[in-house]
């Protein structure tokens, strides 16, 4: 759409600018400023450069965090994307089963976090929950409070039981999109299943696709409340995410310089993938 | 062929529902019954978790405080966003790019990051333990998504309605208000569905934020495993009682979310 040149534009701009400044602004310069300072309380403060993110950049414990956090997202999206394109191709296309799968499938979108987590714990615990139970039952040693390999197959299953939904309905938006002409011209031309699937029905739903993406790698890095709940970031340090790890040297144990440090690192990175993908997106939409 | 698509969807609908039945399952027990007894059903069919939640004003205020909050952060994030993402969708001004992507990073802004300057920030204005703090504070992640749903709607609806209008008389805000509002009311009820759905489900800052007088229900929970153990049936029935609300929510908007995403980009 060609846009009109109108700098009083920003005049229905600005509520929105006041209001996430106010809370963006003040916030982050107070991670900032502890970033590079040492303090002992009282507001008494030294300078200290860049030692803290030296430090953390350096540190082993920071490295493993991270490690564990690129792994868990890279699996969470692994499986959720294509799951819930998957989902999203079967759905029925009208009648009453559309809204009965639109609702059913946004309820774990709407529990609050923490309650997933205690969900799935009680759902998963060996035993008193379904899960645990059934799988020790059918002869597997499940124990996802003691070993390391079950604690990230609950986790993972919880993120998947979670998330999965909103691909779903960002898939099935796109689909919706699409004209059913197109349909019955690939059928003229005696196109197959995957043909159709790889180009009218993906094309159709890259843009959507992209924001599904970004929302779950943008959630999965930040993910905190349930792993912690249904873990408590372990056994020992196994399902400690960023997040979970930020907290315990922030609070735990009030190292709040590295603690800061951490925090913009951690920040930068998100930002980072997310400038890169944003522009990757942006330049499709120019193409189009 | 047709009976294996419907084969995915339900199996895919069972996995979701099952932790949520065993949740409910729990619900209906006693503590006891939850601990000593393994059984798909509850054996001593009891309200008594329920009846304590609805009795007992701390747990009930959980619940007042939580709607409380979500509904003041949906109404104001939207209401910011509408000019917003009008402004984005229809003109060019200086730094707009710039300011989008802004914007949009404070969605990606880990809230584990901001928790403890938050504390430091609404305590020192004096909003601590204050609906409004969470609301407004809400309004980080919201804002961003509501402007950025919001957009994609705008720029779907023709300029030519715009231009038309003009031509007819219509002010600005009387053209915003008469016509276009309703035009895309049904992106609004997505943008409206998607602020609750994650305000509701926030818990790190709405924990952070409050003590006592707007402590969210969901932090009250937290409450079974210090006082006198761990009350696994009032922590289930108190879990259970915080689906209703998005329940109620996804049933109302559930038209807006079929013919709404059918919009296109969202």
């Amino acid at each position: 759409m060609n846009k009109t040149i109108n700098q009083k534009a920003w005049l229905f701009v600005i509520p929105v600018f006041i209001l996430v400044a106010f809370n963006a602004v003040v916030p982050l310069m107070t991670v900032v400023n502890y970033a590079f300072q040492e303090t002992f309380g009282n507001n008494v403060f030294t300078w200290e450069g860049t030692r803290w993110f030296k430090q953390i950049l350096r540190s082993e414990r920071f490295h493993a965090a991270l490690g564990r956090q690129f792994l868990f997202t890279g699996v969470i999206l692994a499986i959720q994307i294509p799951l819930g394109i998957a989902i999203a191709l079967t759905m029925p296309k009208k009648g009453i089963g559309v809204p009965v799968c639109l609702v059913l499938m946004s309820m774990p979108l709407l529990i609050p976090w923490n309650v997933v987590g205690a969900m799935w714990n009680i759902f998963a615990l060996p035993e008193i929950g379904f899960l645990g139970h059934t799988l020790n039952d059918i002869g597997f040693d499940y124990n996802f409070t003691q070993q390391i390999g079950d604690a990230w197959f609950t986790t993972v299953l919880m993120d998947v039981w979670h998330w999965t939904s909103l691909v779903v309905l960002l898939s099935y938006a796109g689909l919706r999109s699409i004209q059913p002409a197109y349909y019955q011209a690939a059928e003229i031309d005696g196109a197959s299943r995957w043909a159709v699937f790889r180009h009218i029905e993906l094309p159709k739903m890259k843009k959507v696709l992209t924001i599904a993406i970004l929302l779950r790698f943008m959630d999965s890095f930040m993910i905190y409340t349930e792993p912690f709940v249904l873990t408590g970031g372990g056994p020992g340090n196994a399902t400690a995410f960023l997040s979970i790890d930020l907290v315990k040297m922030a609070l735990g144990q009030f190292d709040l310089g590295p603690a800061a440090a951490m925090s913009l690192i951690y920040f930068f990175i998100v930002l980072l993938v997310c400038w890169v993908f944003y522009n990757l997106m942006m330049r499709n939409e120019a193409q189009e | 062929m047709k009976k294996i698509k419907w084969l995915a969807p339900t199996i895919y609908i069972l996995f979701l529902m099952l932790p949520i039945y065993w949740l409910l399952n729990m619900s209906f027990k006693t503590t006891t019954e939850i601990i000593n007894t393994y059984s798909l059903w509850p054996q001593k069919f009891t309200f008594e978790n329920y009846i304590t939640i609805f009795t007992d004003s701390t747990w009930y205020t959980g619940y007042l405080n939580s709607i409380y909050y979500v509904v003041m952060n949906t109404v104001l994030s939207v209401a910011a966003a509408l000019p917003a993402a009008y402004a984005f969708s229809r003109y060019k001004f200086l730094g707009d790019k710039h300011l989008f992507f802004w914007l949009l990073t404070n969605r990606m802004a880990p809230p584990a990051v901001f928790a403890l300057p938050f504390f430091q920030f609404y305590s020192s204005i004096n909003l601590f333990d204050t609906h409004v703090a969470v609301a407004l504070s809400h309004c980080l992640f919201n804002i961003p998504l509501a402007v950025w749903i919001l957009e994609g709607f705008i720029s779907a609806v023709p300029k030519e309605l715009d231009e038309t209008a003009y031509v007819d008389g219509y002010s600005f805000w009387r053209f915003f208000i008469k016509i276009f509002i309703p035009t895309i009311v049904a992106g609004i009820g997505i943008t409206m569905f998607f602020c609750f759905m994650f305000s509701w489900v926030e818990l790190l800052l709405a924990k952070t934020l409050t003590a006592v007088a707007a402590k969210p229900i969901a932090a009250t929970m937290t409450r079974t495993v210090s006082t006198s153990g761990y009350e696994l049936g009032l922590l289930a029935a108190a879990g259970s009682l915080t689906i209703i609300p998005g329940a109620i929510v996804i049933y109302f908007v559930r038209n807006y979310i079929a013919k709404g995403f059918a919009l296109g980009r969202v």
